[in-house]
């Protein structure tokens, strides 16, 4: 009998390696139409992708609305202007009216300016949480690839070690160790989580690097082992990581929504953030469905997006969906 | 020009690779040869003869882990193989310097030309960025890249494939090495380009008197520019002898094989002469001759008795049966 655990862990290896795998040849050897790099030649064919233009759509429209919530806002998150309205007996949940369009919260609170700030902390979550993984990522994959032997079998032996953990799990474990909940404990959560995608993705890039022809031509000119490793190596190895990025982008928050729904992300509810109120319209869902309507509609389409975005970008690069 | 203290002296070169669970492989086993300054030797073979081992192990570029390589590479008296690391790290692309096969994958695809020549300047010379770029325009301007000043600043997929080889000779080249070795430097390329690339490097040679150890299957590469060369067959050296000798007369059945197997224009209607079987059907060296089953003119010795390397009169071979020189 297999251990769940092991195969789930073995599955998600094989994922990433066949990912770090498809873009050997891409970033190797590029034979392309003449003048025409493999960037263009994808841009080309992202640019009448249907898939690929909605999900930028959706990304491009979401980070616009994070950066200018507070000022498209229509009333302050934090301030429960129908505060009087709310009957805890009667009418729990105002409904709505003029100038409140979603309806109030059960503590009187703008339901559609709650949705447009949230964008903002969904962002900064995301983007922070991907950023942390990524540098993790970064470091541990250059180490592994770079060096091989026995630094290599030590760090993939960790990173194998966290991916047989499946990664709620294991973000859920990490933030419930902090003794004061915060925005930064989910973000460093999700950050740890992703490290080990971003490390094997990288390490297995390095690696084909490793033994590719131009480097072989750089350590033939006598060029320093740090000049190849960053010079050489790396900056090949990076495109699928850079993709990848977009894709984790999505899965960290959805990750930081579960997180924050289940009571371990930002405990202060005047900052809202689309996990928090999904977690809060609970005890309302059998009469009040819309509570937790809106906010898991904004996590499923932002996280659509990015998904959409990323997996057309995959694809493109990838030489093997070429045609 | 020509001195006869050689440049590069290589002794009884051996090298293993470890094979896991099986014997151990003798890809390269006992070669000799020497370069004088400015010569330009050729190490000519089917694939998986040696040649290219020979040149990495040269080189000092064979992966550590799981290979032996023995023998001595002396370079103007220093036994490379003995050399440190760095030490040798610092040779390379100053003393000694290697134009790969394949001019797109040996460059950098995020780099611009311009730099990887630069790279190269920085890290033997000591310049600055800066204070390189001017000398990398000259040196892609000696190998013929026209309009140097703009083309330095493009990236590999940019240029076209003799134009590639050509940055790659410059990036070679850019350290005045004393040596360089061509790893068949024109496979990759089409035929007109070729025939560029093999008279930009014989002018290059002839200008700078860098001694060149040309790497090629191709035996019209070899007649066109090298001085000596060696025929190596299943790690060994078959044949050996100066470019016009060899060529009149081939002594070797391997040799003459090869050269049957070349097309020429002049013997209309004949067919080619190819060497039946393939590398895979080599018998191990110990105690025959490895090329006896694909031989022409196999003697019963050949499958009992090691040939060994007889030198007379400036001619090297290995054969219990030589091809009859045509009177």
């Amino acid at each position: 009998m297999t251990d769940p655990l092991t195969s789930y862990g073995q599955s998600r290896k094989a994922r990433i390696d066949a990912l770090a795998a498809t873009s050997v040849a891409e970033s190797g050897t590029v034979e392309e139409a003449p003048g025409l790099s493999l960037i263009a030649s994808a841009w080309q064919r992202l640019r009448r992708n249907p898939v690929f233009l909605l999900g930028a759509f959706i990304t491009v429209a979401f980070v616009l609305l994070a950066l200018v919530a507070p000022w498209v806002a229509p009333h302050d998150p934090a301030v429960g202007y129908l505060l009087d309205k709310v009957r805890p007996q009667s009418n729990p949940v105002p409904g709505p009216e003029p100038g409140f369009p979603l309806g109030a919260d059960s503590r009187g609170r703008d339901l559609l300016s709650r949705l447009i700030v949230g964008a903002r902390q969904t962002l900064i979550v995301g983007v922070f949480a991907t950023l942390g993984g990524f540098l993790g990522g970064l470091v541990l994959g250059t180490l592994a690839g770079a060096f091989g032997g026995w630094v290599d079998s030590l760090v993939m032996r960790i990173v194998d070690v966290m991916l047989s953990i499946p990664s709620l799990l294991l973000a859920v474990s990490i933030s419930a160790l902090a003794t004061r909940p915060s925005q930064w404990t989910v973000i460093l959560a999700i950050a740890i989580v992703q490290i080990p995608v971003f490390a094997r993705l990288l390490r297995g890039s390095m690696l084909s690097q490793r033994s590719s022809d131009h480097v072989l031509a750089a350590r033939a000119l006598g060029i320093k082992q740090s000049a190849i490793v960053f010079r050489h190596m790396l900056p090949n190895a990076l495109g699928p990581v850079i993709v990848q990025a977009t894709l984790v982008l999505a899965v960290a928050i959805i990750d930081a929504a579960a997180l924050s729904f289940l009571g371990l992300g930002n405990p202060d509810d005047r900052k809202p953030e689309w996990g928090q109120m999904l977690g809060q319209s609970q005890q309302y869902l059998a009469d009040y469905p819309h509570l937790a309507f809106w906010p898991a509609a904004c996590i499923i389409v932002v996280a659509l997006g990015f998904t959409l975005m990323g997996e057309s970008t995959r694809e493109a690069l990838d030489p093997k969906s070429r045609r | 020009m020509m001195s006869d203290a050689p440049l590069l002296s290589v002794e009884d070169l051996t090298v293993t690779f470890g094979r896991r669970g099986q014997e151990p492989f003798r890809a390269v086993d006992g070669v000799s040869f020497q370069v004088r300054p400015g010569q330009t030797v050729g190490l000519v073979g089917e694939s998986g003869c040696g040649k290219s081992v020979t040149s990495l192990a040269i080189m000092g570029l064979l992966p550590q882990r799981g290979n032996t390589v023995s023998g001595r590479v002396d370079f103007e008296g220093t036994n490379l193989l003995e050399l440190s690391t760095d030490d040798m790290r610092d040779r390379r692309g100053r003393d000694i310097a290697m134009v790969f096969q394949d001019p797109l994958s040996s460059l950098n695809p995020v780099v611009p030309v311009g730099v990887q020549v630069t790279e190269v300047l920085e890290r033997h010379r000591g310049m600055t960025r800066k204070a390189a770029m001017p000398v990398a325009a000259d040196l892609l301007r000696r190998v013929g890249i026209p309009d140097p000043d703009r083309r330095i600043k493009d990236y590999p997929h940019q240029m076209s494939g003799g134009m590639r080889q050509r940055a790659l000779i410059a990036i070679a080249l850019a350290c005045a090495p004393r040596l360089l070795i061509a790893d068949e430097p024109t496979t990759a390329l089409d035929v007109t380009i070729q025939a560029q690339i093999l008279a930009l490097l014989k002018e290059l040679v002839e200008d700078t008197g860098t001694a060149l150890i040309m790497i090629t299957h191709d035996l019209g590469v070899v007649a066109g520019l090298c001085d000596e060369v060696n025929v190596l067959y299943g790690g060994r050296i078959v044949e050996r002898g100066a470019r016009h000798p060899l060529f009149r007369d081939p002594r070797h059945p391997y040799t003459n094989g090869l050269l049957g197997s070349i097309p020429r224009l002049d013997a209309v209607g004949e067919r080619l002469t190819p060497i039946p079987g393939s590398v895979a059907d080599n018998l191990p060296w110990d105690h025959a001759c490895a090329f006896a089953p694909r031989c022409s003119q196999p003697i019963e010795r050949c499958t009992q008795v090691t040939p060994v390397l007889e030198e007379s009169f400036g001619r090297a071979l290995r054969c219990h049966n030589p091809v009859e020189v045509p009177r």
